[in-house]
């Protein structure tokens, strides 16, 4: 076994546990903690995909900023409490799971099935994930969808104000 | 030994990251579909969309791009670019969800997917 495959199962092995802890966990407050150990891993994997810029987002965005937002819900709303915290009937999560299963398997027996000049990664030279690159194509090619993106953090912005805010 | 990122990423191939990826994408689902407190309920809509970001990356990573850096054909920049507005509209739907979430928490005072069910008929 070569060491980045090595590196990529431990990786794999982290964010599969810690994205189970999330799923299965009954107090909230361990469900965030596993989502930012979670964050983590998928912010490892991006830098060994050779996007450097993407993980750094990726740390500060999701494991810094989305992940303050949830603690502060979860510890505002005392969501912390187990008795209210119960999850779904025994038959629906049962389903659930099976469904999960399947899906599962499903998509698998496909991804089982890549193999050719798509199973090995191409050269794509130095500059893949680099700031510079990025920022270059954001402000040329993709402006338009940027401005729009802009628009809907505004509006996300004001929406989320005018939700919070104190009526009266 | 510390390997260069170039050699890591070239001993390991795209099914294994599109696994990852797949069953972290499962699991979230599951999540959503069992879990009744609606914050964890977000926060695995989190993990699908995280993982549907690591596939973006990962494909643009190992499919063959041609064309200019500006073309939206070069699929090495433009599937990075779709991780980027992915993660712009995941942190706007982050802050309106949680808002709902405080909204109707201070007209009820409990939260509970199952009894939000003001809108069925």
């Amino acid at each position: 076994m070569t060491g980045g495959m090595l590196g990529f199962i431990i990786v794999g092995i982290i964010a599969f546990i810690s994205a189970f802890f999330v799923v299965k966990s009954e107090d909230p407050v361990r469900s965030a903690i596993g989502l930012v150990v979670n964050f983590l891993a998928i912010a490892v994997a991006y830098f060994m995909l050779g996007a450097e810029f993407l993980g750094i987002t990726q740390v500060m965005v999701y494991a810094g900023a989305i992940m303050v937002l949830f603690l502060f819900v979860v510890m505002i709303l005392k969501l912390g409490s187990r008795d209210k915290a119960v999850d779904r009937a025994p038959l629906q999560r049962t389903a659930a799971i099976l469904l999960g299963v399947a899906l599962l398997a499903m998509v698998m027996s496909v991804v089982v099935g890549v193999d050719g000049a798509m199973a090995n990664s191409v050269e794509v030279g130095p500059d893949f994930g680099k700031p510079q690159t990025i920022g270059k194509v954001l402000f040329t090619a993709y402006v338009w969808p940027f401005l729009l993106a802009s628009i809907l953090l505004l509006v996300g912005v004001v929406g989320s104000i005018l939700l919070a805010k104190r009526k009266g | 030994m510390i390997l260069p990122i170039a050699t890591i990423v070239q001993q390991v191939p795209l099914g294994a990251f599109l696994g990852l990826g797949l069953t972290l994408f499962i699991m979230g689902g599951v999540g959503v579909l069992i879990r009744r407190n609606p914050v964890v309920v977000f926060m695995c809509i989190e993990l699908m969309l995280n993982s549907v970001n690591l596939i973006l990356l990962s494909f643009a990573r190992y499919l063959p791009s041609g064309g200019a850096v500006e073309s939206p054909m070069n699929s090495a920049v433009s599937g990075q670019m779709m991780v980027i507005f992915v993660m712009a509209i995941a942190a706007a739907e982050v802050a309106v969800g949680l808002g709902i979430i405080m909204a109707i928490f201070r007209s009820r005072n409990e939260v509970d997917i199952d009894d939000m069910s003001l809108l069925k008929s």
